[in-house]
């Protein structure tokens, strides 16, 4: 085992399919000659060329369109959106035609292709730059969405990602990109779809995915003071969503909080405290408590800016209260 | 071109002319639903290009997109199944009219969105240069989508990075009932490619022979040496935008004048003329495309409607990368198949491809 940063997780992850597979290329704005607006690409353009790792003009919809295209005849492009703030421009690529085509062709057409990049909350962007996305793209049938939490997560899935015969939105997230983890020196996958528990505990479920995870951990050292031990579940694909794994931890806990970076209103927590509600009605002993960002589009200031995300105090509170305590 | 070939691309011009007059009668009668737009008097564009490609060429079309099918020698029976929502159907009745793909003949179809599918054609122009074939792609749309920004920025990479593909506008004057002087700010559509320096020329939509001419040269271009084209083919549709469209908004003086240059007649006269072909000769073939029509009807009519457990196909493909937990609990994961379908009435060969 190495300790690698997630940005070298997810470089390995990239260099390693590329040098398997001659049909998996990169490309979007500064992966090539910058190695990166994040470097996360970095060094791929000299070990694989132009035409693998491909720069682009600042034009989101032509980088969507043509890994689309390319992936409909048998490629496998991996699409870096410098943000995922800026994916909204491909959304038509995305929605209208990678996720849409096999079922409008009755299953002749396939699009394995990868957009990737970081998402999520940054520090202090305000609020174009700085938002949680994933609950758009996992609302999407024909999509799959993977938002790793771990360096080791973010490898594994990102190779499967790469393999997958179907689109999949993998989201990454920019202040992440620095944590440092444990990464297998030998080959693996991860099987998208498969969730992790992250933290091992009895008296309350914290489901969290990406960044999340790591406020739910401080939430968790918080409470761990006050003898309140919580199970940390997180799915780590968004969709399909192993909700087996959720409901287990549940069933045994039977209080659960929900925890995400993005807008509480049609959030994606919602998706799964519905499943809960459905399929664990009898086991819970309080009401699914949701910790989200606020309803607002992120604010600039550092004070707002921690008002307006799930903070770790804001979680052992939510704890406490289906806890009722 | 020879006689045999003439009368080939004549006959799928008649096919389409014919198949959607059909169409549009089925319409009227609610056994085809959804939009409908017609090709009637633009048939020259498509047959043109499709009897310019081989086997292994890609092409990707707008909505309006039954004539290309037809052109390039798919079944009409599983198009007209499809257009009626059967089973039978190319897309297995989930696409529709607008949604036409014949994978194995390298149709990737029918686009909804106007300008959509255009990065996509970079797409596949980028995946031949990466594999240093020379294939070509052609990508069909209409005057109304050079207005939208795909349009920018898929004509901006493929000059940039030289991709393969002929960029063909079919200016047939109205982007709906918008008239081309009322959407656009510069008149001569081609003029466009000017901005990213591409090769560009305007043809006359309704002559099969100047089609030919003007494609022929972009194909070539495309194959030998890596750079795409923008080709306008000024043409016309008779019908209106789409079936619930009567077509206000353009008098009826203008249509009647612009059938006079019908294409189909026009080609007539050249194989009266080039081919000594007797006006009999196309009478029998006129007969033998209506019944084949009438095939395709009688096929649709014949297809069962799709099952409902179909609705959760086709969505996903079955991959070793997912977890099978999680793909069995959710329906659509669980109806998705390894494999792609293939249609299977695609015919080895095209009939309006030359053979040379």
């Amino acid at each position: 085992m190495a300790l690698v940063t997630m940005r070298e997780a997810l470089n390995q992850a990239m260099r390693e399919e590329m040098r398997r597979d001659p049909a998996v290329f990169l490309l979007g704005e500064e992966v090539g000659h910058y190695q990166g607006a994040y470097k996360v690409t970095q060094g791929l353009l000299q070990e694989f060329g132009e035409w693998r790792v491909r720069d682009t003009p600042i034009a989101e919809e032509a980088i969507a369109g043509v890994a689309v295209g390319a992936a409909f005849v048998g490629l496998r492009p991996i699409a870096e959106m410098m943000t995922f703030n800026f994916s909204l421009l491909t959304l038509d690529q995305i929605v209208n035609h990678a996720a849409k085509y096999r079922y409008m062709s009755g299953g002749q057409i396939r699009c394995p292709m990868v957009m990737r990049g970081p998402s999520g909350a940054a520090a202090q962007v305000a609020a174009q730059h700085s938002q949680a996305l994933e609950s758009f793209y996992a609302h999407v049938p024909g999509l799959v969405v993977v938002m790793p939490s771990t360096p080791r997560d973010a490898k594994g899935l990102l190779k499967s990602a790469i393999r997958d015969d179907n689109p999949v939105i993998f989201m990454e997230n920019e202040v992440l990109y620095n944590l440092k983890g444990e990464v297998p020196d030998e080959e693996y996958t991860i099987p998208l779809g498969l969730g992790d528990v992250k933290r091992a505990g009895r008296e309350a479920t914290i489901v969290a995915w990406s960044r999340s995870v790591q406020y739910a951990q401080q939430a968790a050292d918080l409470l761990s003071k006050d003898g309140i031990e919580v199970e940390i579940v997180d799915p780590r694909t968004l969709r399909p969503l192993d909700e087996d794994l959720i409901f287990d931890s549940v069933r045994k806990t039977n209080r659960c909080v929900v925890v995400e970076e993005g807008w509480r209103y049609a959030g994606f927590g919602a998706e799964i405290a519905d499943r809960i509600q459905r399929e664990c009605f009898d086991d819970l002993d309080a009401p699914i408590v949701r910790v989200t960002a606020a309803d607002v589009p992120m604010p600039y200031s550092k004070m707002l800016e921690k008002a307006y995300l799930p903070q770790p105090d804001r979680i052992a509170e939510a704890v406490r209260q289906v806890l009722y305590r | 071109m020879t006689r045999d070939e003439a009368l080939a691309q004549y006959r799928a011009m008649l096919l389409i002319r014919r198949f959607e007059e059909r169409c549009a009668q089925l319409y009227v009668e609610g056994r085809i639903g959804g939009f409908l737009h017609l090709y009637i008097g633009q048939e020259a564009v498509a047959v043109g290009a499709m009897s310019l490609l081989r086997p292994d060429d890609y092409f990707i079309t707008s909505y309006r997109d039954h004539g290309y099918a037809l052109a390039r020698g798919t079944d009409p029976r599983p198009l007209m199944a499809e257009l009626c929502g059967k089973i039978g159907g190319i897309s297995r009745g989930k696409g529709g009219s607008m949604h036409l793909y014949d994978v194995p003949s390298g149709n990737f179809g029918g686009d909804g969105i106007v300008g959509g599918h255009l990065p996509i054609a970079a797409g596949m122009g980028y995946a031949i240069r990466l594999r240093g074939t020379d294939q070509a792609v052609l990508c069909f749309f209409g005057d109304g989508a050079v207005n939208e920004g795909a349009f920018h920025e898929a004509l901006n990479v493929s000059a940039l990075w030289g991709l393969p593909v002929v960029f063909i506008i079919e200016n047939n004057r109205y982007g709906m009932g918008t008239s081309l002087d009322r959407a656009s700010s510069v008149k001569d559509l081609y003029q466009r490619g000017s901005a990213y320096g591409i090769p560009r020329r305007d043809v006359n939509g309704m002559d099969l022979v100047a089609v030919r001419g003007a494609l022929a040269e972009a194909i070539e271009r495309a194959r030998r040496e890596k750079r795409p084209s923008l080709i306008e083919a000024e043409t016309y549709r008779y019908r209106g935008h789409s079936m619930s469209d009567p077509g206000k908004y353009r008098t009826k003086e203008e249509v009647e004048e612009m059938m006079r240059h019908d294409p189909i007649l026009l080609f007539e006269k050249h194989l009266q003329v080039q081919f000594r072909v007797a006006p009999s000769e196309l009478e029998g073939m006129d007969k033998d495309v209506l019944a084949q029509v009438d095939e395709a009807v009688l096929f649709a009519d014949e297809s069962p409607w799709p099952a409902p457990e179909t609705l959760f196909e086709d969505v996903y493909v079955r991959s070793p990368y997912i977890h099978a937990r999680s793909a069995d609990k959710d329906p659509a994961w669980r109806a998705a198949t390894k494999e792609d379908r293939v249609p299977e009435a695609f015919p080895a060969k095209t009939p309006v491809r030359a053979e040379s």
